[in-house]
């Protein structure tokens, strides 16, 4: 006799320890902790802050070990921890011109003033595995400039100076914050750029590509791209001045793009903007030619490409939502495929009762339907 | 100086004593009584705003008002704002057309020109609590629409004058238009928008 | 970082606060789906966040809980989302529909009549009803906004000219106290004529597509069709191999593979009482 499917509380939980178990791995090895994964693995830590819009290196290499090193799942699980903070203030802009650079290139200007700074890059390293960095082999201190470096000027305001480039004024608006209010198409730009500030970086990719190529073509430079500490600082209203809270480390790209003009104003480079927590240039870059590509109706440009569809790139680059609900198809659908079924059953046998074709193996659909 | 105390101490009181359950269950009896127009429900906690006009009231405002929801109130006095920002972090507006709630004390007038958000958006209106003298006796309606079950009746007693054209044109202006909660001391009835308001004899 | 810092039911109470108060304006207006800043929750979107969101929003310590996923009280979703409850609101649970305060579901709506007081919260993953005809949301709300739903009646009429009948199984468009036109959730067709003049409240919560909406009790939910093809719903030929109930929706299980299968009842609960004579059935 037929049994219904039971036990699932009994599965869930042993579910949940093999999983621990894979988890830990081989008991021989030792545990890796989250500091090692903070700081060897620092990039990997930097991304799940970014997408998951959360500063803390300690608990997002505790979300990526948590994870097994799935990198949506950690950022998914580090953004629920997120939802549940109270908020006790909020910061004031962060100042990219103030921040203590590692890293600043431009590749509009062969030398600029505080000059171009490689920084920790991997951009002239060459591919080839390195079988040396097994073990745990001796590394030198790296060379430091003195004092280190910062308040250099922005390529942007070298080129406001001139207005060769679009200027960017602050309206004194209050910004949207689209964790906390219902979104709307069309979005303004500071909401767009929270939701690419977040985007998937796999996505923005893609779409940063499809734009060079042809789709959406916006004629990128990098004006500057710099990476650094830049300091937080929060206002208290009791003091009448604001408070340093401490330094994150921001990646910052300025696209400069397709000059515009018209009778009324004479010709101007226009701007993408990426800013990412940690060091990811690639997402920095790939957010700012997304940003420039969802300005085109701003521009009068005919909206032709993926990237410059606003309500296609933002409804579909966070990752939490993307990969639940491609995912949810594994949950039972047994209902629907079963009233489905019913319906193909039915169908394919009055399509075989019309007699177009006879070689019917089906026999009486047991799923009939009725009137109500 | 005592003016400033008495004010604190005005703003201080009259909230709920415990926030995460009385909310819970006030807004079971207000969603209850949206779901179904007409119905009577009486609020249980010992609330108090100065300037709403009673328990009901002050119920509503501690349950569903905060920092994303303006509030307009007829003849505020200075400590509602107050308790306002102390209990539940919302802030009082002078002008209706910000208003998310706007309160009417009794035999107040219905401003004119609260939002009653839009076709597309018809969600982006206020919701307007009147207080009237009581339920029961007064002037009889009947009520259909969505949440009833064939039809109801409905006596109120010291709604605002021309209430019931007031009435037939939110009714006219569906999807939009706004959603009324009438109180009377510590009950409640409510009247969204999508309920047919018809003059009944008797 | 641990559960018990935790407010009651989950979420913090600002959020419960926004929740409430879209779900009293969707009670204002039957059928339209309102905007909520849904908040990420601790399972995934695609799972039910919608839905738990709901509940989280409207339970209080006296409730009774029952959760259900295709119909069944014991699948590993339902499961999972009845343990959450219990250990954030620590509220009592049930399988039981008759002694069930709210029930949240995924595709169903339980067999045993729902009464007056009771709340069905619906997990929702596509709410609005054009999106697989118009994909654009600026686009379809302004369809809402004029209550124009041409292109609704053009891909139903559609299907009687390609396959001689409606060809929607589930998510069967429903238009709302004369409307609003609402996704029922992915419910099949089946149950679509228990939603109209029910007298229990029912909710419908989409997370990761941020909306609510609701059917107050006792309004009319019409199932869209046209005077020529009216709306029908499924029947099955057998009745259930387990309990013998009729007029009831089916599973239909393989038991070789030699195209050996059985219906039973979808209805786990609805099946056990009828099995057992205890509890209410229908």
């Amino acid at each position: 006799m037929y049994v219904a499917v039971k036990g699932g509380e009994a599965a869930i939980d042993n579910a949940h320890r093999l999983l621990a178990d894979r988890r830990r791995g081989d008991r021989s090895l030792p545990a890796i902790s989250e500091a090692q994964i903070a700081e060897q693995l620092s990039l990997a830590v930097d991304r799940v802050m970014a997408e998951a819009s959360l500063y803390d290196p300690g608990l997002a290499a505790l979300a990526i070990r948590q994870a097994r090193g799935d990198m949506i799942e950690a950022i998914f699980i580090l953004r629920a921890y997120r939802t549940t903070l109270p908020r006790f203030g909020i910061s004031r802009p962060l100042d990219s011109r103030a921040m203590r650079i590692e890293r600043r290139v431009s590749a509009t200007y062969k030398d600029l003033p505080g000059g171009q700074l490689l920084g920790p890059t991997f951009d002239y390293t060459h591919r080839l595995l390195d079988p040396t960095l097994s073990g745990d082999p001796e590394v030198p201190e790296p060379s430091r400039r003195d004092g280190g470096v910062g308040g250099l000027a922005r390529v942007s305001d070298i080129l406001d100076g001139e207005s060769l480039i679009e200027m960017e004024a602050d309206e004194g608006a209050e910004p949207g914050d689209i964790t906390r209010m219902p979104q709307e198409f069309p979005l303004s730009r500071a909401e767009r750029l929270q939701s690419l500030a977040r985007g998937d970086e796999g996505f923005l990719l893609a779409l940063a590509y499809s734009t060079q190529r042809g789709y959406g073509r916006t004629h990128p430079f990098v004006g500057e791209i710099r990476i650094g500490l830049a300091t937080v600082e929060i206002d208290i209203p009791e003091l009448g001045f604001s408070v340093a809270i401490g330094e994150v480390r921001v990646t910052e790209c300025q696209m400069v793009n397709q000059f515009k003009g018209s009778a009324e104003r004479p010709p101007q480079f226009t701007r993408g903007y990426g800013l990412v927590f940690g060091q990811s240039e690639r997402k920095a870059m790939a957010m700012s030619l997304c940003d420039r590509a969802l300005r085109a109706a701003e521009y009068g440009e005919e909206i032709t490409a993926p990237a410059q569809d606003e309500e296609f790139v933002i409804s579909h680059c966070d990752n939490v939502e993307a990969t639940g609900f491609v995912e949810h198809l594994k949950l039972p659908h047994y209902v629907d495929f079963q009233a489905e079924l019913g319906l193909v059953r039915r169908l394919r046998a009055a399509w075989q009762e019309r007699g177009v074709v006879s070689e019917a193996e089906e026999g009486d659909a047991p799923i009939g339907e009725a009137a109500q | 100086m005592p003016q400033t105390m008495s004010l604190l101490d005005a703003s201080l009181d009259g909230g709920f004593g415990q926030p995460v359950f009385e909310a819970q269950a006030a807004f079971r009896l207000l969603m209850d009584a949206m779901a179904r127009p007409g119905s009577r429900h009486r609020v249980d906690a010992d609330v108090a705003a100065p300037g709403l006009s009673g328990p009901a009231q002050a119920t509503l405002a501690l349950t569903l008002c905060d920092a994303d929801t303006p509030v307009w109130c007829d003849d505020a006095p200075p400590a509602l704002g107050a308790w306002l920002a102390f209990h539940t972090g919302a802030s009082l507006t002078a002008a209706p057309g910000e208003a998310a709630f706007a309160f009417v004390g009794l035999g107040g007038a219905v401003p004119d020109d609260l939002p009653l958000g839009s076709q597309d958006y018809p969600d982006r209106s206020a919701t307007l609590v009147i207080e009237v003298r009581g339920f029961g006796e007064g002037e009889r309606f009947r009520l259909a629409g969505p949440g009833i079950d064939g039809s109801c009746d409905l006596a109120v007693d010291g709604l605002p004058e021309d209430f019931a054209a007031f009435r037939a044109a939110n009714r006219a202006l569906f999807p939009r238009g706004l959603d009324v909660v009438l109180t009377a001391g510590r009950e409640i009835v409510a009247l969204p928008r999508s309920t047919h308001f018809i003059p009944s004899e008797g | 970082m641990n559960a018990a810092t935790y407010n009651f039911a989950y979420l913090d109470e600002q959020t419960k606060r926004m929740i409430r108060r879209a779900i009293l304006k969707a009670l204002a207006i039957p059928g339209y789906q309102v905007p909520f800043a849904a908040r990420e929750m601790p399972m995934p979107y695609g799972w039910g966040t919608g839905g738990v969101q709901v509940t989280a929003a409207v339970i209080g310590p006296g409730d009774v809980l029952k959760v259900i996923d295709q119909g069944a009280d014991d699948t590993t979703n339902a499961v999972s989302i009845r343990a959450f409850f219990r250990k954030v609101a620590g509220v009592a649970t049930t399988t039981h529909t008759a002694e069930a305060t709210v029930i949240q579901t995924r595709h169903r709506i339980p067999e045993y009549p729902l009464k007056e007081g009771q709340i069905l919260v619906y997990q929702v993953p596509i709410p609005e009803p054009l999106r697989f005809l118009e994909p654009r949301e600026t686009e379809t709300r302004v369809m809402h906004g004029l209550e124009d739903y041409g292109l609704m009646h053009v891909k139903l009429y559609e299907d009687i000219a390609h396959h001689g009948r409606i060809a929607t199984a589930y998510a069967y468009p429903v238009k709302v106290a004369g409307r609003y036109v609402m996704d029922p959730s992915p419910i099949p067709k089946f149950d679509n004529p228990k939603m109209t003049m029910s007298p229990a409240l029912q909710l419908f919560g989409a997370g990761r597509e941020k909306r609510i909406y609701a059917v107050p009790p006792y309004t009319e939910v019409k199932s869209l069709d046209f005077e020529d093809h009216p709306f029908e719903v499924q029947t099955f030929n057998e009745p259930c191999a387990l309990c013998g109930a009729r007029n009831v929706y089916l599973d239909e299980v393989v038991l070789d593979d030699r195209g050996g299968r059985m219906f039973v009842c979808s209805d786990t609960d609805n099946c056990e009482s009828r099995r057992t004579g205890t509890g209410a059935q229908s």
